[in-house]
């Protein structure tokens, strides 16, 4: 999941406690939500805490309470475990924690257990700090017990324990004695500057070798005795359901076991994932469409469009809301020679390689779901309704997911809660697992939302921008969440809001309007700043060329008036590394772009021409202050993914409707970056002693205006909507 | 019906009927799970397994068709082919769902062309789709398993 935290925290302590009691039955009131959420549990962490194990055989395990989708953060958390304990890298391995609320919850997330707003690392500094520095306390007290020596003289590296006078010993040997001892509750942490793991390139991936030899286990390969596979037959239109089917020719096929009505559609259950995928294109469904949304997205988009001028009223319960208002607001709609622009992004699917899937036992011994869990309280809360129990006492075992980008994480466990309710009806606690095809996963919607701009700038005698007026109008990720909507949905408007750009502007006046469709949506990599950073960015180019001045410099005095010095140092960074101020390579134009987003502030300059009337991107240089790095090598593997799929996005990514049905059902129709156009991106780290921020999607909004601004070089003219190649 | 599949130089006995993907015979009733589903219609590229040694799409082949041809699949490279070391080296792989049809991919072309320029490369591998986008540490390390010594890489 990829929310922004602030929002995230918004459900009040109330509604989550009473989501939690109404489902578990139980009064819980008065005790603490992650007490709440976590209630029915039975797993107890060992002796050196939750998040680390030890073994006599000296292997250190690290627990993560985030899961591995390709972000890297395994390998992170481990560092940051081993960095304190002065443990040996090479027999450190990682392991996922299950769901508890109570020992794996993000205060920031409310206390919820989950993985988003790219705050796996940033969440677990401390904690994980702690954790190990205790752990190495405990195991030279049991050294120095055993040896009876000071615990003082004892130093500790790389895995061994020793003392001056000779005595050594690997962490295995202590490790029944360390266990006896009381984990200290302030352990004393390490000085940054002593660290000799964290930051350093021997921080590496923990999976590169199951992910290479076929091993790594993904929900798609989860086999279980007597498992059935079950996929199901979905409406074609958002919010229509079944009112009657035929099976006949379903129940025909060879290894279908049953069907099922739920309250998605219809379900085939089968011995296997073919005999479930005929069965299920053999179903004759009739759909009840009457509260079925049956606008095409164009329409959908004309309305957004006519709200953002006033053409359209707003919708009576929502309304404009004001998220940045500066000096005399009618300002900036008079004035002469203003820039006015408008932009229009369309839907999006996630698309992850590893289309939805879950595996889920009900009916005998407790709940138990097996699967790539992004958000495990969430998952634990939406099974327990439907499967009568209390949240801590689903179980779930979270696997490797092939890839999220926010789609495993939503507020109704959309594919989990499927899959629950189908393992329900066949009952006994025998495993089902859901399977998806790509079209299924293409078509169940929670895309980026549809988002509209309109944006005003006039400037001053230098060309600055003297006014900013600006307005969004975008579907709300927020609804359904325990808070409900928010008038000002944060992951909306987040990148404009907060703009070092509006910052050094006088006179702002910049409203969001929430609207409402039938289409579900949700947090899509970088989220908000999917569309803002565009829009920022690609707006200051134009005003910079209206100015006659050179792009970077203009941000530069814009950062400077702002007081964004971490902007200005990205810039800086990366302008120089590309050679900014030297001609760029022959054939190519650059175009350069600058966001912050989840606590990092990344800055690109993309080398760019144009071939068979595309954009085509060779060389992009990328300048990064994520505070401190743990992996540099996995913070540019993040920024070179990133890069990718923001592009791609920004390229080809579209999803439309036509009449409330999803036009696009597979790679085919939703095309993606392929190898032959992904971008050599090279990846600079701004040295920083801050804590660690963000990685997994600040990579990803600031290469789409980077290229979009080189075209402007080019050809003179802005782009004002995405995807720039038109299918 | 039973038929009789080589897969990783063994002979197999699958009961699959005869127009079920090889993909879902190799996942399903072999138990063979490093050969992935991504889109079912060839066009991602996470499904590749080797049918005498060209690169193939598991997902749109009906194991009828396979007849006695060796398939080879992410299991049958042995987890120490110069490619698959190449991956762990440069750490390749993100999510990781699509490597084992890349590395596939990867070891066609290379049987093939031992020493591909970057324009052979991209060709070669342009049908594997990755959402994390891992494509430029890929085209890094098939140069790398290049320019390791030919042992495993010619084998299969």
């Amino acid at each position: 999941m990829n929310k922004p935290l602030d929002t995230l925290s918004a459900p009040t302590r109330r509604t989550l406690l009473v989501g939690a009691t109404v489902v578990g039955g139980a009064l819980l009131v008065g005790c603490s939500i992650p007490d709440a959420l976590s209630a029915g549990s039975k797993f107890k962490p060992g002796a050196f805490g939750p998040f680390l194990k030890l073994a006599a055989d000296g292997t250190v395990t690290v627990v993560s309470k985030h899961i591995e989708f390709g972000q890297g953060s395994h390998a992170g958390l481990a560092a940051i475990v081993a960095e304190e304990l002065d443990a040996d890298w090479t027999k450190v391995v990682v392991e996922q924690a299950p769901a508890n609320a109570k020992l794996y919850g993000t205060p920031m997330m409310f206390g919820m257990q989950g993985t988003g707003g790219s705050s796996a690392i940033n969440s677990s500094w401390t904690l994980l700090r702690t954790a190990g520095a205790a752990a190495r306390t405990m195991l030279v007290e049991a050294a120095a017990k055993t040896w009876g020596v000071p615990a003082a003289e004892i130093t500790v590296s790389n895995g061994i324990v020793s003392h001056a006078s000779g005595k050594q010993s690997g962490f295995g040997p202590l490790v029944a004695e360390a266990a006896r001892i009381t984990p200290p509750e302030a352990p004393k942490l390490k000085d940054p500057k002593t660290f000799t793991l964290v930051g350093s390139d021997r921080v590496r991936r923990k999976d590169s070798l199951v992910k290479s030899n076929g091993t790594a286990r993904y929900t798609q390969d989860v086999v279980l005795p007597d498992m059935l596979v079950a996929m199901v037959a979905h409406a074609p239109r958002f919010g229509a359901t079944v009112k009657s089917f035929d099976d006949s020719a379903a129940k025909k096929v060879p290894g279908v076991v049953a069907v099922h009505k739920i309250p998605t559609g219809v379900a085939v259950v089968a011995q296997s994932t073919w005999a479930a995928k005929q069965g299920r294109d053999a179903l004759k469904v009739t759909w009840d469409e009457t509260k079925a949304e049956k606008r095409s997205s164009s329409q959908i988009l004309a309305t957004y469009k006519d709200m953002a001028t006033g053409k359209t009223p707003a919708p009576e319960k929502n309304g404009w809301a004001a998220f940045d208002a500066k000096g005399d607001g009618a300002k900036a709609t008079a004035g002469t020679n203003a820039l006015e622009i408008a932009y229009d992004f369309p839907f999006l699917a996630h698309a992850t390689m590893e289309p939805m899937n879950c595996v889920a036992m009900v009916g005998k011994g407790p709940t138990r779901l097996v699967f790539g869990s992004q958000f495990p309280t969430l998952d634990q809360i939406n099974t327990a309704k439907i499967a009568t129990a209390l949240p801590g006492s689903v179980e779930i075992e979270t696997l490797f997911a092939g890839g999220s980008f926010g789609r495993r994480a939503n507020f109704a466990s959309d594919y989990v809660s499927e899959c629950v309710h189908i393992a329900k009806k066949v009952g006994g606690g025998r495993p089902v697992k859901l399977v998806w095809t790509r079209e299924d996963d293409m078509r169940a919607g929670y895309f980026r939302p549809m988002v509209h701009h309109t944006v005003r700038v006039t400037t001053d005698a230098e060309g600055y921008p003297a006014t900013w007026r600006h307005r969004i109008v975008s579907q709300s990720i927020m609804k359904g969440s325990p808070a409900g909507t928010p008038k000002l949905d944060d992951s909306a408007i987040e990148g404009t809001k907060g703009s070092p750009y509006l910052k050094a502007t006088p006179v702002v006046d910049a409203q969001l309007l929430i609207a409402d469709t039938g289409v579900p949506v949700l947090w899509w990599r970088s989220v908000g700043a999917t569309h803002t950073a565009y829009v920022m960015e690609h707006t200051i180019d134009q005003l910079a060329k209206r100015a006659g001045k050179d792009a970077v410099a203009y941000r530069r005095a814009l950062y400077q008036k702002a007081g964004a010095t971490r902007h200005l140092a990205v810039l800086d960074l990366a302008a120089e590394k590309a050679g900014w101020t030297s001609p760029a390579p022959a054939g190519w134009t650059r175009g350069v772009a600058v966001h912050e987003s989840f606590g990092s502030v990344v800055a690109q300059v993309a080398e760019v021409k144009m071939e068979n009337g595309q954009p085509k991107v060779g060389r992009v240089v990328t300048a990064i202050d994520c505070g401190t790095a743990i992996s540099p090598d996995q913070i540019a593997a993040q920024m070179e993914g990133g890069t990718c799929y923001g592009l791609s996005a920004a390229m080809y990514g579209v999803i439309t409707l036509t009449e409330g049905v999803v036009d696009q059902g597979n790679f085919d129709t939703y095309r993606v970056l392929r190898n032959s156009e992904a971008p050599t991106v090279e990846t600079y780290i701004l040295p920083s002693a801050n804590p660690p921020t963000g990685v997994g999607e600040p990579g990803t909004p600031v290469i789409g205006p980077a290229v979009a601004n080189a075209i402007l070089a080019l050809t003179g003219k802005p782009t004002l909507s995405q995807p720039f190649v038109k299918v | 019906m039973a038929t009789t599949v080589d897969v990783n130089g063994r002979a197999l006995q699958v009961n699959a009927a005869p127009d079920t993907p090889l993909l879902w015979v190799l996942r399903d009733e072999l138990g063979l799970t490093g050969t992935k589903y991504g889109c079912g219609i060839a066009q991602c590229g996470a499904c590749t397994v080797l049918i005498d040694g060209q690169a193939m799409r598991s997902c749109q082949m009906p194991v009828s068709a396979v007849g006695a041809a060796k398939v080879t699949t992410i299991e049958g490279l042995g987890g120490t082919h110069p490619l698959q070391e190449a991956w762990v080296k440069l750490d390749v792989p993100q999510c990781g769902y699509c490597q084992s049809g890349q590395i596939m991919s990867a070891v066609a072309l290379l049987a093939q062309n031992a020493k591909p320029d970057d324009a052979a490369i991209t060709a070669a591998m342009d049908g594997n789709i990755c959402r994390c986008g891992a494509y430029q540490r890929i085209r890094a390390a098939i140069k790398v398993a290049a320019s390791t010594p030919v042992t495993a890489a010619a084998k299969v």
